[in-house]
C-alpha cells in the first residue's frame, strides 16, 4: 500500500514539477527506469509468492539501476551504446514478461 | 520468448509444471503463516536469513533471471512472512522512497521524450526538408527584423526631426508676437515718463521719440497715460492730437503719458538725449522727459491683429 502510495506520489511530483532531463542523464534514465521496473515486477511477483523481503527488493532495486546505468556508461565509452543499451532493454525485458506472466498466474490462475 | 516466458511462470523446466506453480508459492505460504504463528523464537532468523538469502542472488528480479526459484522458495519462505510482524519499517520508507523516485523518473522520462514523437519518426529526408524550410523562414525573419529596424530608425529620426522643427516654429511665433505686439515682453528697457509744460505734448513728439528709440533697437514698447488702457505700439499704431489729449490706435490718453520701452537702456537713453532730440524737443515747449532706465520692464499691453484684407503671403 505504501508502495502504490508512494508510486503515485512521484508520478504527482513529477507532473507538477515538469522538470527537464539534465543532458549529461538523458541516456541513463529510460534504462534505469525499465531496470526499476523490472525490480518493481519481480518484487511483485515475490509478494504473491509469498517471499518478498524488504531489504532483498531495495538492494536490486538499486543494484538493478546500477548496473543498468553502468553498462550504458560502459557502452557509450566503447562506442556501442545504442547497441548495448538494447540489448539492456532486451535483457530486461524478456525478464519483465516472466514476472508478468508469474503475476498473471498467480491472479488469474492461467 | 517463450523460453523466457515458460521460465518465469514454470519456476524450473517448462510446461508440465505450470499446474503446478501456483500451488507452490501456496504451500509455501501456508507454511510461512503457520511458522508465524507458531513458532516466535524464530523472528530472529527473519533478521539474519534474508542476509543470508540476498548474497546467492535470489532478488525479485533474479528470480526470473535464471536460477531455479522453485529450491528459493523454501529459504526465503522461512524469512518472508515474518515481515507483516514489523511493517512500516526503514524498508518499508526507503522502499516507497524508491517507488517514488521511479514514479518520477517514469513520468519525466514520458514527459520529455513524449514532446515531439513527430520529429522522432520522420523520414531523414523529410527531417532535411523541415530543416532548410525553417532556414529560409529565419532568413526571411532576419530581413524583416533588419527593414523594420531600418524604418524605426528612420521614425526615430524623422521625430527627432519634427521636434526640431517645431521648436523652432515656436521660437519663431514667439519673436513675431513680440514684434506685432501679440505676446507680452518683458526684459531690461526703459520707462520714458512725458510731463507737459505750458503746452500738452504734441503726437509728434510721442512719434518722434517712438522712431528715435526705434532706431536706437527698442523690441517692444507701450505707452500708457493718466486715463485710458496703455496701448502696445506695433508697426500700425498712429498717434493723432485730440484737444490737449492723445489718441493712440484709437484709445484716448492723457498726460502724463508713460512710454515703456524693451531694447539696450543706454542706447536708448543717448538716443532719447541727443541735442535737437526728443528731450530737447520737449524742454523747448516747456515740459519734461523723465528717464529711468530699468532692469526688468514689462510690456504687457497687447495689440489686436486684424487679419490683412488684400495682402497675401506670396508662397
Amino acid at each position: 500500500m505504501i508502495a502504490v502510495l508512494a508510486l503515485a506520489v512521484g508520478v504527482v511530483l513529477g507532473l507538477v514539477l515538469e522538470p527537464t532531463v539534465p543532458i549529461g542523464l538523458q541516456p541513463y534514465l529510460p534504462i534505469a527506469v525499465v531496470a526499476a521496473l523490472d525490480a518493481v515486477f519481480g518484487g511483485v511477483r515475490a509478494k504473491l509468492d509469498g517471499i518478498f523481503d524488504d531489504k532483498q527488493f531495495v538492494v536490486s532495486f538499486v543494484s538493478n539501476v546500477l548496473v543498468a546505468g553502468l553498462i550504458v556508461y560502459l557502452g557509450d565509452k566503447l562506442g556501442v551504446g545504442g547497441q548495448l543499451s538494447t540489448g539492456v532493454v532486451v535483457v530486461l525485458g524478456v525478464r519483465i514478461f516472466g514476472n508478468v506472466a508469474a503475476i498473471r498466474r498467480h491472479l488469474f490462475r492461467a | 520468448m517463450s523460453s523466457a516466458d515458460d521460465r518465469g511462470p514454470g519456476t524450473g523446466e517448462g510446461t508440465p509444471r505450470i499446474d503446478e506453480s501456483p500451488t507452490v508459492p501456496l504451500r509455501a505460504g501456508d507454511a510461512a503463516v503457520a511458522d508465524a504463528a507458531t513458532a516466535q523464537p524464530r523472528v530472529e532468523e527473519s533478521v539474519t536469513v534474508p542476509i543470508a538469502v540476498s548474497a546467492p542472488g535470489a532478488g525479485e528480479g533474479e528470480q526470473a533471471g535464471g536460477e531455479d526459484p522453485g529450491g528459493e522458495y523454501e529459504p526465503a519462505a522461512t524469512g518472508g512472512p515474518r515481515r507483516p510482524g514489523r511493517r512500516f519499517s526503514s524498508a518499508g520508507a526507503v522502499i516507497g522512497l524508491l517507488l517514488g523516485l521511479l514514479g518520477f523518473a517514469l513520468v519525466v522520462q514520458l514527459r520529455s521524450h513524449g514532446t515531439d514523437p513527430e520529429l522522432a519518426t520522420a523520414r531523414p529526408e523529410d527531417l532535411v526538408r523541415m530543416l532548410s524550410d525553417l532556414d529560409s523562414r529565419s532568413e526571411r525573419l532576419r530581413q524583416e527584423i533588419a527593414s523594420l529596424e531600418a524604418s524605426q530608425r528612420q521614425l526615430t529620426s524623422g521625430a527627432q526631426n519634427r521636434a526640431t522643427a517645431l521648436a523652432e516654429a515656436r521660437r519663431r511665433a514667439d519673436e513675431l508676437g513680440i514684434l506685432a505686439g501679440t505676446l507680452p515682453a518683458r526684459g531690461p528697457g526703459l520707462e520714458v515718463k512725458f510731463v507737459a509744460g505750458s503746452e500738452p505734448i504734441a503726437a509728434s513728439t510721442v512719434l518722434d521719440a517712438v522712431e528715435e528709440l526705434r532706431g536706437a533697437g527698442a523690441e517692444a514698447m507701450q505707452i500708457g497715460g493718466a486715463a485710458g488702457t496703455p496701448v502696445r505700439i506695433v508697426a500700425s499704431t498712429y498717434f493723432a492730437d485730440s484737444g490737449g489729449a492723445l489718441v493712440v490706435d484709437g484709445t484716448r490718453l492723457t498726460g502724463p503719458y508713460t512710454l515703456l520701452v524693451i531694447g539696450d537702456p543706454q542706447t536708448m537713453h543717448t538716443a532719447l538725449n541727443i541735442p535737437g532730440g526728443v528731450v530737447d524737443t520737449v524742454h523747448q515747449h516747456g515740459g519734461n522727459v523723465i528717464v529711468q532706465e530699468s532692469g526688468t520692464v514689462g510690456v504687457t499691453a497687447l495689440h489686436q491683429v486684424s487679419a490683412p484684407r488684400y495682402a497675401r503671403p506670396v508662397s
